[in-house]
């Protein structure tokens, strides 16, 4: 216990340091976490955010005084970051923005699952002045209830910074602006070099060659692909990565949104295509959990991991040598027309202006500084430099400091002629929950010999009653 | 087991054979206190050894390493002192207002006829009857809907997000309960004593406050006991009325606790017992009341 | 002045009930003609308070309830004539809603298990338990223990049991390998039992502990008599003790049916109740208090709770009504 900071023999590198290395991320985050406790809970007891006046000096918990040059003035953030890294990460930023403004941010922390399922109340009642948010259709629902300020001043100023893509995904129904993406991450098939290295295993370009690598896999005793979805929505990644490949982004587009049918014969194709890969996945998958799917991959027990690069986490976690050992390849070609594409599941994470916001009167122009503040390049590179899961959402980010895998992110998604956000993303949250699309996916992964006509029109039948 | 010895001449020998039954039903019960212990035990057992351990010889085995490392990782990083706090900011006020006003309640409906005493005692029975989960979508509405809460009582103005909401809805929720229980107790009292109150010249207020109240003690400390255990234990209320993740006291906070230690069991173990142990100790050390409390009640919703 | 306590006070206590109840009435009449005004503006507010808190709180909200749940709110703006939809969210609930059937399948099994097994183990407990054993106190607090655990925690000491690899079930039956795990939570045909075990494990204490005081008050001649008569241990408990127990049995009944139904907290800590564990306390959040925004159709769902509550509250309420006019 005394030496924490020795180094470890080879053994305990993979487990035993799995404390140890969350310790240090939490204190290399400058200890954020932990001092911004003391003011939120002192803010908490005491009143901070009084509806009444931005002016009134509730000084939260007598934080770092503002150089006097300053602007000044207080902004709320609601923010669904609370899992330790991310949270020290947006701390810091906050802190940083402070100090260079005089703007106070009080972050009220959500776990993300509680903030998800009140987003909508949130926003009606009394929420923070910004909060955070992601790009797609659960976007434009919550402009298009005016529940979000237009924000399309800060885009004139900021919009250099960012592809038109970004522009698109942050555009409302109406054609303005809502929304400052700030990173976003792909979806892709991680692996660890150091096991393609030692066991000669190339990395599959079609999905014919991917089955012949999950038979060698388990052939020499690996799970091919690690799964854990007892969340419900890892498995959505498996079909969007499929139907984009097989039937191409327009037509998921438009699944998404009601136009096709889940009854289309084309669905059914993907689920036959799922189906043969199914034996290769990790059994018991609806009783685990992402994390827990991780570990397979990170203890060598599988071969690969169809995720979202935050999977990059469990390996930030259990050391820097891990995490260089973390790869990953797109997802291989079906034969269709659509490989060419190369589409794939990148989603959009930033922050929005709420439009109910008690305070906001007093704010807006604070709110704004704040959003200019995170569409900077710069920000956004102190983002994902300490959250290695995510690349910077502006074109103009310095790429420099990069870890290979975060370039080979960029890279991409820089490739890709079409990006989705996700299947939560992308439709009605009405169909896409855990009594919804979840379970019906959840289902599937069951007992996937059920007649998939049956089973589709069910899916069809559930979204007809929305 | 006995029923062949059983007749009315064999009460002697019954007698005789009584430890040879009564030792097999106290293996059997030592078997079942066996089992009902187990998955508790397991869970300290797994929170005392390092993840590493368990790591490298299986989670069913002999520990290599014991230590408390697990409860001072789950105590820092789940910040747990904070909940606690919530919890009691929680927890004391919801129980000193339910008891207050369920003994007023109780006073006023049984030491007094009115036309509707047992339909109200039926209302409130029935309102802690209920399940949560009939009344949260348009409470939880009510809740955003009501503004102008002032300060001290709510930085928001609402009722949502706010300790203050969530009491006043354990109160109204626990009050039938309480009600029940305390009604039950009062019709014991003697009514000699609270007539020569009224002879006397003592108004309403200082019969309940100098006579009923003082005789209620027992039934209190029972009611207290089991009304701590019952807000401490509640995860339903402040899941859904409490916003902010800093605020929830401990019980709910478990949802956030669960996604910062994934992966960890043992430190899952670790968190579970520490949130656990205040109502363990207080069952320790107050058995009695809770027994008291529930058989007073035998009732409870 | 403790023995006279914990005597007097049961309300399920057969004899000590009738008595009281009579004297209370009869005096009462004379003592209400000597309050005073302020006497009287007191008891108002004794009364009023609560009342006024508990209509705005639980029964104003069930009312909106059966309200909200022939519209198609989706919980954003206000509430027009034109978001009537009649029964609408009824008939898609029975018809076409997949998670509404397998749900209260659930809340039935739920009920059966809790009252045809958790029950009857509870019960078994008392009735050794009050045999004044050596010890009887510790076989007792053990069994109680799990009564004080939240349910919240109890899924997750649970969870330490059913964990695919890092399990004790599985880690103890070698069925932690890809080929032959067994998914206790994952699989929906075997975590609702899996579950159940776990809110069984309470449920037992609860029980044991309310029969037990039950069990302590039945008057001991009655035993003896049965004795006498030559009726076997079983036979007089059957025949005896248990009719005699009749209200504390409804009680139990009563408390049972209110758990299953209330029944939330594992299955949400679990997987926030899909994959086999759907409830319908949990669809009615998952529909209306989540970023699903069904608020009328969540309604819907819990007017059907609250038309199935409503059978054990009138079975207990008939019980007062009984007991009051004794």
């Amino acid at each position: 216990m005394a030496n924490r900071e020795a180094p470890r023999p080879q053994a305990d590198s993979i487990t035993g340091n799995h404390l140890l290395t969350r310790r240090q991320i939490l204190g290399g985050m400058a200890g954020a976490a932990g001092l911004a406790a003391v003011p939120s809970l002192l803010a908490a007891c005491s009143g901070g955010a009084s509806p009444s006046a931005g002016g009134q000096s509730s000084a939260p918990g007598g934080a770092s005084s503002p150089p006097a040059s300053a602007v000044g003035g207080n902004i709320t953030l609601g923010s669904n970051y609370s899992d330790a890294v991310p949270k020290g990460v947006l701390q810091g930023i906050v802190d940083t923005f402070s100090q260079e403004t005089g703007i106070t941010v009080k972050v009220n922390t959500v776990d993300h699952g509680t903030f998800q399922d009140q987003i909508s109340s949130y926003l009606q009642a009394t929420p923070d002045d910004v909060f955070t948010w992601f790009s797609g259709f659960r976007m434009r629902f919550f402009a298009a209830q005016g529940l979000a300020t237009d924000i399309s001043d800060v885009w004139a100023k900021v919009g250099d910074n960012y592809s038109e893509a970004f522009k698109v995904g942050s555009t409302g129904d109406d054609q303005k602006q809502y929304f400052i993406p700030i990173y976003n991450y792909p979806w892709a098939v991680f692996y660890r070099k150091s096991v393609f290295q030692e066991k000669g295993y190339e990395i599959p370009t079609t999905v014919d060659e991917l089955k012949t690598l999950c038979s060698k896999m388990q052939t020499d005793g690996l799970i091919p692909f690690a799964f854990g979805d007892s969340d419900g929505w890892p498995a959505m990644g498996t079909f969007d990565i499929l139907n984009l490949r097989q039937n191409g982004y327009d037509f998921h587009v438009g699944l998404m949104a009601g136009d096709q049918k889940w009854t289309d014969p084309k669905v059914k194709t993907v689920f036959e295509i799922w189906k043969e890969l199914l034996p290769f996945h990790q059994e018991g998958a609806a009783g685990r959990t992402w994390q827990d799917a991780a570990q397979a991959l990170v203890q060598k027990k599988a071969g690969m991991y169809l995720l979202g690069m935050f999977v990059s986490q469990q390996f930030q976690e259990a050391g820097e040598a891990e995490l260089d050992d973390l790869d990953f390849f797109p997802y291989p070609s079906l034969g269709t027309e659509f490989d060419a594409e190369q589409a794939l599941d990148a989603p959009i994470d930033g922050f929005m202006i709420s439009a109910n916001s008690p305070s906001l009167g007093d704010d807006l122009d604070a709110a704004k500084a704040f959003m200019e503040y995170l569409a900077q390049p710069e920000t956004q590179v102190t983002w994902v430099s300490q959250d290695k899961g995510n690349i910077a959402a502006s074109k103009n980010a310095d790429t420099s400091g990069y870890t290979p895998l975060q370039q080979k992110a960029a890279e991409l998604i820089g490739n890709a002629q079409r990006i989705t956000q996700f299947l939560d993303r992308d439709t009605n949250p009405n169909f896409a929950g855990a009594n919804g699309m979840q379970a019906f996916l959840l289902d599937f992964l069951k007992t996937p010999d059920q007649d998939p006509d049956t089973f589709l029109g069910k899916i069809q039948t559930f979204w007809d009653t929305l | 087991m006995t029923a062949a010895v059983a007749t009315p001449r064999t009460i002697r020998i019954r007698g005789r054979r009584l430890p040879l039954s009564r030792a097999a039903l106290h293996v059997f019960l030592i078997v079942m206190s066996g089992i009902w212990l187990f998955p508790l035990a397991w869970a300290a057992y797994t929170s005392l050894r390092p993840f590493g351990d368990t790591q490298v010889r299986g989670y069913v085995s002999l520990p290599g390493t014991l230590n408390f490392q697990n409860y001072v990782d789950a105590w820092d990083q789940a910040e747990l002192p904070h909940f606690y706090l919530n919890t009691l900011l929680v927890t004391i006020p919801s129980v000193i207002l339910t008891l207050f006003i369920a003994s007023l309640l109780a006073f006023a409906l049984t030491r007094f006829r009115f036309r509707f005493n047992l339909w109200l005692l039926m209302l409130f029975t029935a309102g802690n009857l209920l399940p949560p989960q009939v009344i949260i979508v348009p409470l939880f509405r009510l809740y955003n809907l009501i503004r102008g809460i002032p300060e001290p009582l709510s930085d928001n103005g609402l009722l949502y997000d706010q300790y203050t909401g969530i009491i006043l809805i354990h109160v109204v929720f626990q009050l039938g309960f309480c009600v029940f229980v305390l009604g039950n107790y009062m019709r014991t009292i003697s009514h000699e004593l609270t007539e020569a109150a009224v002879v006397d010249g003592a108004g309403v207020w200082t019969i309940y406050r100098k006579v009923v109240l003082p005789l209620c003690r027992p039934a209190l400390a029972a009611l207290a006991t089991l009304e701590f255990t019952f807000i401490y234990n509640d995860f339903f209320w402040a899941l859904l009325l409490m916003k902010s993740g800093d605020r929830r006291p401990i019980t709910s906070a478990l949802n956030n606790l669960q996604g910062l230690f994934f992966s960890d069991n043992n430190l899952l173990a670790a968190g579970s017992i520490l949130v656990a142990i205040p109502t363990i100790l207080v069952f320790v050390a107050l058995q009695k009341q809770f027994v008291r409390g529930l058989s007073l009640g035998s009732s409870k919703g | 002045m403790a023995d006279r306590t914990s005597d007097g006070l049961s309300p399920a206590l057969p004899e000590s009930t009738g008595g009281v109840g009579v004297s209370v009435g009869a005096k009462r009449r004379s003592r209400y003609s000597l309050l005073t005004r302020r006497d009287k503006l007191v008891l108002a507010a004794m009364i009023g308070l609560p009342l006024f808190l508990d209509l705005a709180l639980i029964w104003g909200p069930t009312i909106a309830s059966v309200v909200l749940s022939f519209t198609n709110w989706n919980g954003i703006g206000p509430i027009t004539p034109d978001k009537f939809i009649g029964t609408k969210n009824y008939e898609n609930l029975f018809q076409a809603y997949p998670f509404f059937w397998p749900a209260l399948t659930h809340n039935i099994l739920w009920l059966a298990v809790l009252m045809f097994a958790a029950t009857p183990v509870g019960i078994l407990f008392a009735v050794l338990l009050d045999r004044e054993l050596r010890g009887t106190r510790i076989y007792q607090s053990i069994l109680y223990l799990p009564v004080v655990l939240s349910l919240a925690i109890i899924g997750f000491i649970w969870q330490l049991q059913y964990a695919p690899e890092q399990g004790f079930i599985n880690n103890v039956l070698g069925r932690t390998e890809q080929g032959n795990l067994i998914s206790w939570l994952g699989d929906p045909s075997l975590n609702i039992w899996a579950v159940l075990v776990a809110a069984s494990w309470r449920h037992v204490g609860y029980v044991m502990v309310l029969y037990l005081a039950g069990l302590k008050s039945v008057d001991p001649t009655l035993r003896e008599a049965a004795k006498v008569d030559g009726a076997s241990e079983r036979q007089t408990f059957f025949s005896v003790v248990f009719p005699v127990m009749a209200p504390i049995n409804v009680v139990i009944v009563v408390v049972t049916v209110i758990e299953s139904l209330r029944a939330f907290d594992i299955a949400y800590i679990i997987n926030r109740g899909k994959n086999g564990l759907e409830l319908l306390s949990t669809l009615i959040t998952n529909n209306s208090i989540s970023e699903s925004n069904r608020v009328g159709f969540g309604s819907a769902i819990a007017v059907i709770l609250l038309l199935v509550s409503l059978g054990p509250i009138v079975v207990f309420l008939s019980r007062m009504m009984r007991e009051d006019r004794r």
